[in-house]
């Protein structure tokens, strides 16, 4: 089987080991100890394993490696620059929008993706776009709160330039 | 391990309520304890309630050293680092963070200089596990009395260095101070060069809710940064050096016996071993690919038995009812009165009966646990609810002392009542034996769906005799096989027969959050609707002429004023309400629907929950469990339920078991009521039993369809 060694992950070169029919979701998780991307059902049906590929969320259990070429790969170790966190990271604290926290990196790294495209989504929006990631707890509407106090924090940079 | 045993347990006790006490060993002494954590002081909490007693720390020590019932330790180093160390464990209710408010609160030291370390079963006291909303009316308080001694020592300590009367000291932010002299002392200062064992018996008065300053306060949780970067590792994210991943062959159907294998294919493949042990079969692999590719090279077959199907399921539990046995221990049937006679000659009479289906936890995280063998020593990191009971699986198992085992739980992905078995541990265990090397094993959501247990469907018949002027006089309550949580009634009746009937479960059950109180409130106030409508009454007016609970009365008046009970509703809409006495906690939900006429598709709109659990600790955390039990409770009220048919899980996946999600959130909104005066209890599962009750009645008020079973509207409600 043709092999896959190379991944541009989190800005950085990475060495794998991968045959071409891995999933994107073990050559992170089990070879480069990227361990905050989560399996959650293996079928693109819960999101726990969401990544960015070029900027767009995607299910990393179900992408194989062959795919993903060189294309730059976010996980959510990567998504805080240095020690300043990203505001939607920092607004999940904010709203306390977890208990088990199991689902938080997929729905962060979705949001990431919802806000790049509409950064000030309507909460109906943001139903939308969530909708295929599962959080069993039930803290929804902490995350719906989360997502749009982001997006006002992301937007405000913008606002200030304009005045 | 045989598969088959697994399955001949007829009901899974629900635990949180076994009387018997657990027998324990500690692992450290004292001198022991010093040497492990260096100097300092440490202060050992010792439990005296009987009841307190079988949760946790009832067994013997050995000898030298510390005293036997031991709840929670609390060491404070020379650092001034507070490390407290309980058998209680993180699954996401945010008891992390409440259990150091109150060690901060009562040492008077900030949150963030304190450590728990949580259900390990080397380091940690015995605990029979974290369930039953238990940790906030049990564990708090012990750790708040641990917290005060240690404060305690450390006045007595600065007293002694500065030779004044200790009387005039007060400890406050980490220091020891003299208001005279205005000097102050650190606790690491203190601490210093000390090794100093207290034990606790003592009952020193607590700080009184009133004055709180630190619980009370809505924290966030202590190590939230770590989540929400991906850092924190869960048991699925364990690694070890030379780790091999593990997977195990499910047999065909439940109960199944190998008949035969073929696993040359499998041994073939470079790095592949397969262990084979009776029924057990499985792969250690050096990556979860090629153990799965492993896997599909076994060609086995299976003999099973014919079994019930989910078609066939409430008539099942109903002939196979064995009467009596009550898992609780507690009696069996509850009487008083002559409810026959009463209820013959009421005004009104009713009778109804409700069906419960079969319904998955489904935690994010799977089941996983990583094992290393060190000789004959064990250590398994894994996601559980009862490290100590694991613990015991695995000394059984493998037939080894519990000595020779050590548990880990690293904060976990969930449970809800799902992870207080050890079937992953036992499982990579067993690998990992035959590889000599760490195996780690993950379940597949698949997986999870179907080995997992399951909380237990049942049949519920209630029947009743009521006066025309809205008094209950008989009621009588026959729960099968569902379970007896919550399964008396709060309202005030004067002939009563309540009695809960033990049955064959076609499928492995066992705890989830709220149990049966769930079904048994779902039944009992659904039908407590249907009465009021047989007299022409208003249910909130119904409820209050047959509640003295003053209570449970508070949260209904406050949930019905919130929500608008009474007020006139859009057309489709329907107003309901439901609610009740559940693990020390008294809850009252009002519902709001919507009923498509055309789809007759169900919308939860509104919620409106008013909840009471004596002194809130966290207010934020508790309206975060009030959310998530009402959201998790939708999925059960409204869709969630098991298929099976011969053995096999027929909706194993997240594609076919529908689960809430972001389109079914309603307008959540939560009513606290701070009882200051009433010690505090937890809130984990309480919230979730008014749902299901409030909606059937709000669908029965928009359409004049009542519902009598869980999942209420799995296909709309044309179809239901």
């Amino acid at each position: 089987m043709p092999q896959v060694t190379k991944l541009n992950v989190n800005g950085i070169p990475r060495t794998i080991d991968a045959d071409a029919d891995m999933s994107l979701l073990s050559a992170l998780r089990d070879q480069l100890d990227l361990t905050g991307t989560k399996y959650g059902c293996g079928e693109g049906q819960c999101g726990a394993c969401t990544v960015l590929i070029d900027g767009i969320a995607r299910r990393s259990c179900l992408t194989p490696v062959s795919a993903v070429g060189q294309k730059r790969i976010t996980t959510i170790e990567g998504l805080a620059d240095g020690d300043r966190l990203h505001p939607l990271q920092e607004a999940f604290l904010e709203e306390a929008a977890m208990q088990c926290a199991y689902c938080t990196s997929g729905m962060i790294m979705t949001a990431v993706s919802l806000l790049q495209t509409n950064p000030a989504p309507s909460a109906p929006d943001i139903l939308h776009s969530m909708e295929g990631n599962i959080c069993r707890c039930g803290t929804h509407p902490r995350m719906v709160a989360a997502i749009q106090r982001a997006a006002k924090a992301m937007n405000q940079p913008v606002k200030e330039s304009r005045q | 391990m045989s598969s088959k045993s697994d399955f001949q347990i007829p009901l899974e006790p629900e635990r949180y309520e076994l009387r018997a006490p657990s027998a324990y060993h500690f692992e450290l002494g004292r001198r022991e304890f010093f040497r492990f954590l260096g100097a300092g002081i440490l202060i050992v909490g010792v439990l005296k309630s009987t009841h307190a007693l079988q949760e946790s720390g009832a067994g013997k020590g050995p000898d030298e050293s510390l005293p036997n019932e031991i709840a929670a330790w609390l060491h404070i180093g020379e650092s001034g680092a507070v490390t407290v160390y309980t058998g209680k464990v993180e699954v996401g209710q945010n008891i992390r963070t409440s259990l150091s408010q109150c060690v901060a609160e009562e040492l008077r030291v900030p949150v963030s200089k304190i450590e728990m370390v949580m259900g390990d079963t080397q380091l940690t006291p015995f605990d029979m596990g974290t369930f039953g909303s238990r940790t906030t009316p049990t564990m708090s308080p012990q750790l708040r009395k641990v917290a005060s001694a240690a404060r305690d020592v450390l006045i007595g300590l600065a007293a002694t260095k500065w030779q004044i009367d200790r009387k005039r000291l007060i400890a406050a932010d980490g220091k020891v101070t003299d208001p005279q002299t205005r000097r102050s002392v650190e606790y690491a200062v203190l601490v210093n060069g000390q090794q100093l064992t207290q034990t606790l018996p003592a009952e020193d008065p607590l700080i009184p809710p009133a004055q709180w300053t630190v619980q009370g306060e809505s924290l966030p949780k202590v190590d939230g940064r770590d989540f929400v970067t991906g850092k924190h590792r869960y048991p699925s994210d364990q690694t070890l050096p030379g780790m091999l991943h593990g997977k195990i062959l499910r047999p065909a159907s439940f109960g199944a016996t190998l008949v035969s294998m073929d696993a040359h294919e499998a041994e073939n493949i470079p790095g592949v071993m397969v262990i084979h042990d009776g029924n057990f079969v499985g792969v250690v692999a050096p990556s979860p690919e090629i153990a799965s590719r492993a896997l599909k090279g076994i060609r086995a077959e299976w003999k099973a038995e014919p079994q019930p199907s989910n078609k066939e399921l409430f008539e099942y539990l109903k002939k196979n009812a064995t009467g009596g046995q009550d898992p609780t221990g507690d009696e069996s049937i509850f009487e008083v009165g002559s409810v026959d006679k009463v209820r013959a000659s009421a005004d009104h009479r009713l009778q109804q009966t409700y069906n419960i289906s079969y319904i998955a936890h489904a935690p994010l995280e799977p089941r996983a646990a990583m094992a290393q063998w060190s000789g004959d020593n064990l250590t398994v990191w894994t996601g559980t609810q009862r490290p100590f009971g694991v613990r015991s699986e695995l000394a059984e198992a493998f037939r080894i002392s519990e000595e020779q085992v050590h548990v880990v739980m690293p904060d976990t992905g969930s449970a809800y009542g799902g992870k207080h078995t050890g079937e992953a541990a036992i499982e990579a265990a067993r690998l990992a034996r035959a590889a000599k090397r760490p195996v780690k094993l993950v379940w597949t959501r698949e997986e999870e769906f179907t080995w997992a247990y399951f909380r237990p469907a049942g049949v519920i018949e209630v029947s009743s005799g009521v006066r025309s002027d809205g008094t209950i006089v008989a009621w009588e309550f026959h729960n099968y096989n569902s379970g007896s949580a919550g399964i008396r009634t709060y309202y005030d009746i004067a002939n009563q027969r309540i009695e809960f009937h033990a049955s064959r479960s076609p499928l492995r059950q066992g705890s989830y959050r709220a149990l049966a109180a769930t079904a048994n409130h779902f039944a009992r106030e659904s039908f407590m609707d249907e009465l009021a409508h047989t007299i022409n009454m208003d249910p909130l007016a119904f409820r209050l002429k047959n509640l003295k609970n003053e209570r449970l009365r508070a949260v209904f008046e406050a949930a019905a004023k919130k929500f608008g009970w009474g007020r006139a509703k859009p057309a489709g809409h329907g107003f309901g309400m439901g609610g009740g006495f559940e693990k020390l906690g008294n809850v009252a939900t009002c519902a709001e629907v919507a009923v498509d006429p055309k789809w007759g598709e169900v919308k939860v709109m509104r919620v409106v929950t008013a909840f009471e659990c004596g002194a809130i600790v966290n207010p934020d955390n508790l309206r975060n469990q009030i959310e998530g039990s009402n959201i998790m409770g939708l999925g059960g009220a409204l869709f969630e339920a098991i298929e099976f048919e011969n053995g096999r899980i027929l909706n194993g996946r997240f594609s076919s078991y529908r689960v809430p999600r972001f389109s079914d959130l309603p307008v959540l909104e939560t009513v606290l009521l701070d009882r200051k005066d009433i010690p505090s209890a937890g809130a984990g599962e309480c919230p979730m039993v008014g749902l299901a009750p409030a909606i059937g009645n709000a669908i029965f008020n928009a359409t004049g369809t009542r519902i009598r079973s869980l999942p209420m509207v799995p296909n709309g409600l044309k179809t239901a």
